[in-house]
């Protein structure tokens, strides 16, 4: 499952939104709805496509609002044995493993939007703040699920840490290998999100995420994005790659 | 109006309703269901793209949990009904292994005694079969959906991978009984008229 879409760097997402928005539902349009057989086979009226494909944005954002009020920031996702880590680990990313980016010599992790402290961070820094270790499911969208343990800084230690506004919506996450992602403050809260720095107790390689990466196991897999560059705390909806051309964006497990 | 009032009907108005209801969710939810599985199918086979609804991974799953709550709606719509209504007690209760051998033995010779308005032993059997296996899928669908939120469900179906594995087969079993339904009401149409106009239900023998 590879797609990818070229997004102008040196624009911001603000700057786009309505045209992504446009092009988003234009792109659910044509996946969605070329479907003659579905008129036949269940009477529904497709007599205005961008009707049925507004009515299915509509159920994704009503979905999104009933998979926030079933999630519980207590409840932690089953942990594991070391013995039922999977292996060998499957990759996944939007491009095949021989694609796989590495770390520019001057990466430093920003930290962006509604923080007190927009400093930098060096993977050394983020190792010396506390670090907690987790053998949990990676359930990908596709339906394919594996058993992996990572290590590294709980997040809400970390949106502590610089000082970010807790009471925002959303964190977003930009990958330097083009991908983005975006989860509720909620989410980024819940006790085994982590900014991991390991993979299987040794620091991360390119395809695990290098230098670091989210690893949310309240989240579909999609979420945990790899290689990050800059962390955002924001009030404004930042969807992400594959949100935009309609994952659904909640994507709680 | 009056003159059907004063015989029962074979299918109630409520029950008519529901039926074509769920039917049209049920199969959105294998069409969309088939674009789901396809992003990682884990059988030798795929769905043809154009018999999916959806055709890809996202938008099958945007057609699946907006489909999912109608189904959700009827099915609970449905189970109220039947219970309260007596429909369940009256036309799915069992009638005993005998009546069971000897209906399935009648069936199996195609010898189908249909009766409006009247179930015999094996259709008892297959309309509460494929309602148990419609619970199943939904209560299967939620702890694949949730499966952290609604752990204790997951579990019930023996974690993550093999309740997706139940989703699956149950699939197979309503399509099984679907092609069982389909062929009788071919070789009866009148049963087929009788789901959809309000129609008498015939007497006793």
């Amino acid at each position: 499952m590879i797609r990818r879409r070229q997004v102008p760097p040196s624009v911001s997402l603000a700057e786009i939104a309505p045209e992504v928005a446009k092009l988003t539902r234009r792109r659910l349009l044509r996946h969605g709805l070329s479907l003659g057989s579905l008129a036949l086979l269940t009477g529904c009226d497709l007599s205005t496509h961008s009707g049925v494909d507004a009515a299915l944005w509509a159920m994704l954002r009503f979905d999104d609002r009933v998979q926030a009020a079933l999630f519980n920031p207590q409840r932690l996702a089953e942990t594991y044995a070391a013995s039922a880590i999977t292996r060998p680990f499957r990759f996944n990313a939007y491009y095949p493993v021989w694609e796989t980016r590495m770390v520019p010599d001057d990466w430093g992790l920003a930290v962006t939007g509604l923080v007190a402290d927009k400093t930098p961070w060096t993977v050394d820094r983020l190792r010396g703040l506390p670090q907690q270790a987790q053998i949990t499911r990676h359930i990908c969208i596709e339906g394919w699920s594996q058993i992996g343990q990572w290590s590294g800084v709980p997040l809400h230690l970390f949106l502590r840490h610089v000082g970010a506004d807790l009471r925002a919506r959303y964190v977003a996450f930009t990958c330097f290998d083009n991908y983005s992602t975006s989860i509720d403050m909620a989410s980024a809260l819940h006790p085994q999100t982590i900014l991991a720095l390991d993979f299987e107790q040794q620091p991360l390689t390119p395809e695990w995420g290098a230098p670091v990466r989210l690893r949310i196991p309240v989240k579909l897999g999609f979420k945990s994005a790899k290689n990050l560059e800059s962390i955002a705390v924001t009030n404004t909806y930042p969807g992400g790659f594959w949100e935009n051309q309609g994952y659904d964006w909640f994507s709680g497990v | 109006m009056d003159q059907f009032q004063a015989h029962r009907s074979a299918h109630p108005l409520p029950i008519r309703i529901m039926h074509w209801i769920g039917a049209a969710a049920v199969i959105c939810m294998f069409l969309s269901g088939w674009a789901i599985y396809n992003a990682s199918p884990d059988l030798p086979l795929t769905f043809p793209r154009g018999l999916t609804l959806g055709g890809w991974l996202a938008a099958g799953i945007a057609w699946h949990i907006s489909v999912m709550w109608v189904l959700f709606a009827d099915g609970l719509a449905y189970l109220a009904y039947g219970t309260i209504s007596g429909h369940f007690w009256r036309d799915l209760r069992p009638t005993g292994p005998r009546a069971l051998l000897r209906d399935l033995g009648d069936a199996l010779r195609f010898r189908l005694p249909h009766r409006l308005g009247h179930y015999n032993a094996v259709q008892r059997l297959l309309y509460t079969a494929v309602i148990l296996c419609i619970c199943v899928q939904v209560l299967t669908g939620l702890s694949i959906w949730k499966p952290v939120q609604l752990a204790w469900l997951a579990r019930l179906f023996g974690g993550y991978p093999l309740a997706r594995n139940i989703h699956l087969a149950m699939m197979f079993c309503i399509i099984a009984f679907l092609a069982v339904h389909l062929l009788l009401v071919a070789i009866y149409p009148r049963t087929l008229v009788s789901m959809v106009a309000s129609t008498r239900a015939e007497g006793e023998q």
